[in-house]
């Protein structure tokens, strides 16, 4: 198999805002599978948390992923079918720690759900709404209630502003990081469009880390 | 589990339409496999009721089931008749305790009329061992007197709304050609439902039915003669024929003595046949028929569970980004088969569900002509042993089914990760 990443150090702190920019094509998708478990590495190590995911096997690397990353994508991040407030319960319904972390809150995921929706600015008429009927925007930052409930260590947002418009972006960005920095929760942000970079700790650039000589085509 | 329930739950409401008709054309199908193994179980069932009590029953020479078919069940008609001489030499022979002739050939409305002697209504015997009951009147009397009066079955009673005194016609042959318009019959009895053809019978004398056709010949009125139902009591109104006879033993172990003795009576050629064993003949002939209809039916289960798949994978594809997002939930692979299997599952069973109520539904309206005209009668109720193999084997299969899009479904979830590919 070609090689697509061979990166000897990445490393985020606790609480820390990475931008990570990269073209399509650069391994960004293939790097996102790697810290979600869902791809394991021919060789070397992942760590999320503390925990090393080499040692996990595929089911309790799926469990992990649900209990501690929290993912928002460049579209399509809803079920069509299920209303807004049902999309963020999803993340607790597949993650038991989720759950229990609310619950030494003292909260119910249902409160939780909308406590987050409000400080994103969805209202709770939104809420109970089929996915579908919300404009980008809105499926946006409910895409990231979703990640953030029952406080996840680390939220991955894959090119989560792509497809809104300029002001829209920088409102998402400046949104996520508040309710990350809220939740305590580490934000790896990756895109390529260099614009949003100012607004986080930390720039990587992934071409520079990644020694891979052959690139993915994706 | 609960998730992954939940979820299927939502995501076939979603796709309601498709899957309402994967649903009925599954339904449709489980209807017909059930409605022909009921139809063929109750049908055993109806005519194995319908022989009891009788240990031979005794025609003209010819086909076994043919005899067993127009004597007791009123299918088809006799091509020969068998003379009255020969009636009364086999209620002579020592070993018969008693000897019903049948008369068969005219119609009421359709209805079979049956002349007889008032023995049968204490001779015929149907399920376990149970006579006929009168639910209003009485036997028709004793010729002279009992000549014009008729007995009916429950059936014709309700159907037409005849009570006791009711005048009725009798029509030559199946009807339609010649009515006995001059000889009307009344009812003097009308007999409770048995379940068996009786209920669809008009029972008269053998000298009724003599006397209704004393001023015919060759199946036709005589013309220019008629002689009114005042005058035909002067008339011999012994039968010179009859169609067929039920016979009794005193021991039913002479059973094959007799009817050795009777199939090579010297003076007329005659069968005599054990009722239960022509049915048994009868029914290996028709096994042959029943199966290959199970298996059409088997094959319609086939193609509606074929349907399904095709619906499930046809889903597949735009559901992709639905996986990848389960995915990136921490759905696992299995997850993904899982919730697959469980829909696919699902919807067969609803299907085999609506199938029962569908057939069930059926009978339900259909039961009544079903009897009249083919004289099935199809039960409503739980599914017999047989019926629930058969459920459990739609079951499985569409377990099985559920496996090909559940299978695609965790290889697009193993090859696309969180990835979201259109």
């Amino acid at each position: 198999m070609a090689e697509t990443l061979n990166i000897e150090r990445f490393e985020l702190a606790e609480g820390e805002r990475v931008f990570l920019r990269g073209a399509s094509g650069s391994g960004k998708s293939t790097l996102l599978s790697l810290i979600g478990g869902v791809l394991q590495p021919s060789a070397g190590r992942i760590s999320v948390g503390g925990q090393a995911l080499d040692v996990l096997g595929a089911a309790a690397r799926d469990c992990f992923r649900a209990d501690h990353i929290g993912f928002v994508f460049q579209l399509f991040n809803l079920l069509p079918w299920l209303s807004a407030r049902d999309n963020i319960l999803l993340a607790c319904r597949f993650s038991p720690a989720r759950r229990a972390r609310l619950s030494q809150m003292g909260v119910l995921p249902q409160a939780e759900a909308e406590r987050l929706a409000a400080r994103l600015g969805l209202t709770p008429a939104l809420l109970e709404r089929p996915a579908a009927a919300l404009s980008v925007g809105q499926q946006q930052r409910v895409a990231a209630a979703r990640a953030l409930i029952g406080a996840p260590g680390l939220i991955v947002a894959d090119e989560p502003t792509s497809a809104l418009d300029a002001e829209l972006q920088a409102r998402f960005v400046d949104l996520l990081m508040d309710e990350c920095a809220a939740a305590g929760a580490a934000l790896l942000f990756v895109s390529h469009d260099a614009r949003l970079a100012e607004h986080f700790d930390r720039v990587v650039e992934l071409a520079d880390i990644n020694q891979a000589t052959v690139r993915e085509v994706a | 589990m609960n998730t992954i329930a939940y979820l299927g739950w939502r995501s076939v409401l979603n796709r309601r339409g498709s899957v309402l008709l994967t649903v009925l054309s599954i339904a449709l199908s489980v209807a017909m496999l059930i409605g022909v193994e009921r139809l063929r179980n109750d049908a055993r069932d109806g005519f194995a009721r319908t022989v009891s009590g009788t240990d031979l029953i005794v025609g003209a020479r010819g086909g076994q089931v043919q005899l067993l078919l127009y004597s007791v069940f009123h299918i088809g008609n006799a091509s020969n008749n068998l003379s009255w001489q020969s009636v009364q030499h086999i209620a002579a022979l020592p070993q018969v305790d008693w000897v019903v002739p049948l008369s068969l050939g005219d119609t009421h409305l359709g209805y079979r009329v049956v002349g007889t002697t008032a023995e049968y209504f204490a001779r015929f015997r149907h399920g376990d061992d149970r006579a006929l009951v009168f639910a209003a009147g009485r036997a028709f009397a004793p010729a002279p007197e009992g000549i014009f009066e008729t007995v009916i079955g429950a059936e014709l009673a309700v159907r037409h709304g005849y009570q006791v005194g009711a005048k009725i016609v009798l029509s030559h042959g199946s009807g339609g050609f010649a009515d006995h318009g001059d000889k009307p019959f009344t009812v003097v009895g009308i007999l409770a439902p048995s379940g068996t053809p009786v209920d669809r019978s008009v029972l008269v004398s053998l000298e009724g039915i003599e006397a209704i056709h004393v001023d015919w010949q060759g199946g036709a009125p005589i013309p220019g003669v008629s002689i009114g139902a005042e005058h035909v009591r002067k008339f011999d109104l012994t039968p010179k024929t009859v169609t067929a006879a039920m016979v009794g033993l005193k021991n039913r172990v002479t059973v094959f003595r007799v009817q050795r003795q009777i199939n090579t009576f010297a003076d007329e050629p005659l069968t005599a046949i054990l009722p239960g064993a022509t049915l048994q003949e009868l029914w290996s002939l028709v096994g042959v028929a029943e199966r290959a209809l199970l298996a059409v039916a088997a094959v319609v289960v086939v193609v509606g569970l074929a349907g399904l798949v095709a619906v499930m994978i046809a889903g597949l594809g735009e559901r992709r980004r639905e996986l990848a997002i389960l995915r990136a939930l921490g759905a696992g692979p299995r997850h993904v088969l899982g919730l697959l299997m469980l829909e696919s599952v699902t919807l067969a069973v609803v299907g085999i569900l609506c199938g029962l109520l569908l057939v069930h539904g059926l009978i339900w309206m259909s039961g009544g002509w079903l009897t009249t005209t083919y004289g099935i009668y199809l039960g409503i109720g739980w599914p017999s042993l047989s019926e629930w193999g058969l459920l459990g084997a739609v079951l499985a299969a569409s377990v099985l089914a559920s496996l090909v899009p559940a299978y695609r479904a965790y290889r697009y979830a193993v090859a696309d990760g969180m990835t979201i590919r259109m």
